[in-house]
C-alpha cells in the first residue's frame, strides 16, 4: 500500500517495494484515498508521504495514527523530505512496533532501504538517523555525557532500530563488540537489559524521551 | 520710483495678513450671525409666540449644526491659501473641536478681526480728513470756521492708528495661527505618534510578506525540484542495485551519479529549511529548533523553555526570526569557528520576551560590523523591534544574545 502524491515518486516507490518482494495493493494519491485503502486492503505494510493534498502539512503523520490504532495488523512506514522529532515522539507515543520514519531520499539508498522496509513489516522499528540525532539533541543530559564516542554510535544506531547485525555492519566491528558496547551502554544508562532487539529499541528510545 | 525693498516686504505682508483676516471676518461672521438670528428667533417666541418661528426654527438649527462641521474645510483653506498653515483634514473626527471652533472661538476672532478692519478703515478716513473734507458743502465749513485744527489732529491720530495697524494685523495673525493649530491642529506629538503608527503597520506588513515569500519558495520547491531529484536518486539508486552486469565503467558512472544526487538532495534540504521549514507553521519554534541542532556538524545542547499552550505561540514573524537567528548562528559556527567543540542553543520567553542566546566554545573574535551575515542577523532581528548583543573576545568564547518582544 503506497500514499504518495508525487507521481514520479510513487512509480519509483513502486518498483523498490516490489524488488523487495512485497506486493503492491493499492496506490493513494492522498490521506484519505489511502485510509480508505487500508480499511479494504488490510495491507501488511502502508508506506505514507507525510506532507499529501489537500492541506500539504502533516496530513500523511495524521493517517499513519489513526491506521495505526485501528488496524494494528497494517505496519507503517512513512517517509518525509525533513524528518521532525515531534513526529517521531507522536508516531511512537502509542506503539513502536511496526513503525518506519525515514527521509525520503533514504529510498535512493535501495539496498538500505529495502532491509528497512523488511524491517518494519516484521513488525520492528526503522528512524532515520536524523530524527535519532534531533532526539538525542535534546536529550543532552548527564549520562549521556558518560558514553564514548562509539558507544554513542551504538546508542543512535539501536535507536534507529537495527539488530546487532546490523549495527556491526554499519560500523565494521564484530557483533561481538557491539554486544558488548551495547551492555556497556545499558548499564552506563540504567537500562533493562533485554534480549529481544525489539524490547531494547523500546528501552533506547524511551531513554531518548519518546516511546511508551 | 522705487519702493525700498524693507516697505515692500511690509506692505506685502500687511496685504497677505489683512487677505487672511479679511477672509477670517466673514466666515467667522457667518457662524455668529447665524447665531444671533438663531437667539434672537428664540428670544422672539418666547416674549411673542409667533407661527412661523418653528418652521424658521427648524431651518436655521441644522443650519447652524451644518455650519458647525463645514465651516472646517474652508478654514483649512483659509489657512492653507492665505497664511501656509497646513491643517490637518478632521472630517468628523473630533466633533467637539470643530464646533468649539467654528461656533464659540472663530465668533471671538471674528470680532477681533472686525475690529481690526475698522480700526484699518477708520485710520485711513482719519489720515485722510483733510482731503475728503473738500467735498463736504462749504457751508459747512464756513459754519465750523475752526475745524482745521481737530482736522489736522484727526489726521496726526489717523496716520499713528495707520503705523499701528501692521504690527496688530500682525499679531492677530499669529493669534490666530496659534488657536488655529492649539484646536484644529494635531499637536506634533499626536502626529509623530501617527507616524510611528503607520510605520510600524506597515514594517510588519513587509516582514509578514517576506515571510509569505519564504514560504512559497519553501513550498514550491518541496512540491518541484525536490521530488524530482529524489525520483532521479531513487532511479539511479534502482540501476545500481538491478544493472549488476554492467563493464565497471559504467558502474563508476552510475555510482558517481547517484552520489552527486543525494548530496543535491542534501544541500537543498539544507538550504531550503534554512529558509522557513513547514514544522515551524505547524508545530511551533520548539519543535523546528532540534532539526536545526541535530544538523549542525557539532554537538548542539539544545534547552527551550516556552509555556507551552496558553498563552497562546509566539505571532509566527516572532518565531520566524527566532528560527533564523539559530540557523544563521549555527551556520556561522560551522563555517567560522571550526575549532568549536560544541554550541549550546538557549530560547526560553520570559513574560513578554522571546530570548534566544547561542554561544560556542570557538575562538571568539567575531565582529557583527564585519561580514554580511552577522548584519543580516541583526537587521531582521530589528525588523521586530528586537536587541541584538554579541560578545566574542579573541581566544572565545563567543555568545550571542537575541531579545524579541512578543505581547501577549
Amino acid at each position: 500500500m503506497i500514499a504518495e502524491d508525487s507521481v514520479l515518486l510513487r512509480i519509483g516507490l513502486v518498483k523498490v517495494v516490489e524488488m523487495a518482494g512485497f506486493a503492491v495493493a493499492a496506490e493513494a494519491g492522498d490521506a484519505q484515498e489511502l485510509l480508505a485503502a487500508v480499511e479494504e486492503h488490510r495491507p501488511g505494510l502502508a508506506v505514507v508521504d507525510v506532507r499529501m493534498p489537500p492541506g500539504f502539512t502533516d496530513e500523511g503523520v495524521r493517517a499513519a495514527l489513526s491506521i495505526r490504532q485501528r488496524y494494528p495488523g497494517t505496519a507503517v512506514l512513512i517517509l518525509s523530505q525533513y524528518v521532525e522529532e515531534r513526529y517521531a515522539a507522536d508516531l511512537l507515543a502509542t506503539n513502536t512496533s511496526g513503525v518506519g520514519y525515514l527521509l525520503k531520499q533514504r529510498v535512493a539508498d535501495v539496498e538500505e532501504f529495502i532491509e528497512a522496509l523488511r524491517r518494519v513489516a516484521a513488525g520492528g522499528t526503522a528512524l532515520d538517523p536524523q530524527v535519532v540525532a534531533q532526539l538525542l539533541v535534546r536529550r543532552s543530559s548527564d549520562p549521556l555525557e558518560r558514553l564514548t564516542a562509539r558507544e554513542r554510535d551504538v546508542l543512535a544506531l539501536m535507536a534507529e532500530g537495527r539488530s546487532n547485525g546490523g549495527i556491526a555492519a554499519q560500523l565494521v566491528v564484530s557483533e561481538s563488540a557491539v554486544a558488548k558496547h551495547i551492555n556497556n551502554i545499558l548499564a552506563k544508562l540504567d537500562l533493562p537489559k533485554a534480549d529481544a532487539d525489539h524490547r531494547r529499541v523500546l528501552a533506547v528510545l524511551h531513554f531518548v524521551g519518546v516511546g511508551c | 520710483m522705487t519702493v525700498p525693498p524693507r516697505l515692500r516686504r511690509a506692505l506685502v505682508r500687511l496685504r497677505r495678513d489683512v487677505a487672511f483676516i479679511a477672509a477670517g471676518v466673514t466666515l467667522h461672521l457667518v457662524a455668529l450671525l447665524l447665531q444671533v438670528w438663531v437667539v434672537l428667533l428664540l428670544l422672539g417666541t418666547a416674549l411673542d409666540p409667533d407661527p412661523d418661528t418653528p418652521a424658521v426654527l427648524a431651518v436655521s438649527a441644522p443650519l447652524l449644526i451644518v455650519a458647525g462641521w463645514g465651516l472646517t474645510e474652508p478654514q483649512r483653506w483659509r489657512f492653507r491659501a492665505l497664511c501656509g498653515v497646513e491643517l490637518p483634514r478632521q472630517g468628523f473626527k473630533e466633533v467637539k473641536r470643530q464646533f468649539g471652533y467654528n461656533l464659540l472661538i472663530g465668533p471671538l476672532l471674528g470680532v477681533l478681526e472686525f475690529l481690526l478692519l475698522a480700526l484699518l478703515l477708520a485710520a485711513l478716513a482719519a489720515s485722510l480728513v483733510l482731503v475728503w473734507i473738500w467735498a463736504v458743502p462749504w457751508e459747512w465749513r464756513v459754519q465750523h470756521h475752526g475745524y482745521t485744527t481737530p482736522a489736522s489732529y484727526l489726521t496726526v491720530l489717523g496716520l499713528v492708528a495707520l503705523a499701528a495697524v501692521p504690527v496688530l494685523a500682525g499679531g492677530l495673525v499669529r493669534l490666530e495661527i496659534l488657536v488655529g493649530r492649539a484646536v484644529l491642529g494635531v499637536s506634533r506629538s499626536d502626529e509623530l505618534a501617527r507616524r510611528v503608527e503607520d510605520l510600524t503597520e506597515s514594517r510588519a506588513g513587509a516582514v509578514d510578506a517576506a515571510d509569505a515569500e519564504r514560504r512559497r519558495i519553501e513550498r514550491d520547491l518541496h512540491d518541484g525540484a525536490q521530488q524530482r531529484l529524489v525520483s532521479l536518486a531513487l532511479n539511479l539508486g534502482l540501476a545500481k542495485a538491478t544493472l549488476t552486469d554492467l563493464p565497471p565503467e559504467a558502474q563508476q558512472v552510475i555510482d558517481a551519479a547517484h552520489r552527486e544526487a543525494k548530496d543535491a538532495i542534501e544541500e537543498l534540504n539544507n538550504l531550503v529549511r534554512g529558509l522557513h521549514p513547514a514544522v515551524l507553521d505547524e508545530l511551533g519554534l520548539d519543535a523546528a529548533l532540534s532539526g536545526l541542532a541535530a544538523r549542525a556538524p557539532l554537538p548542539v545542547r539544545l534547552r527551550v523553555d516556552l509555556p507551552d499552550g496558553l498563552p497562546r505561540r509566539t505571532a509566527p514573524a516572532v518565531e520566524a526570526v527566532a528560527y533564523f537567528v539559530v540557523s544563521e548562528a549555527l551556520t556561522n559556527i560551522a563555517k567560522h569557528a571550526r575549532e568549536a567543540t560544541r554550541a549550546e542553543v538557549t530560547v526560553a520567553r520570559l513574560g513578554e520576551i522571546l530570548r534566544v542566546v547561542v554561544a560556542d566554545d570557538g575562538p571568539g573574535g567575531a565582529d557583527p560590523s564585519r561580514g554580511t551575515g552577522l548584519k543580516g542577523l541583526a537587521q531582521r532581528v530589528r525588523s521586530v523591534d528586537g536587541t541584538f548583543r554579541m560578545s566574542s573576545p579573541v581566544g572565545g568564547p563567543t555568545m550571542m544574545s537575541v531579545e524579541l518582544p512578543c505581547p501577549m
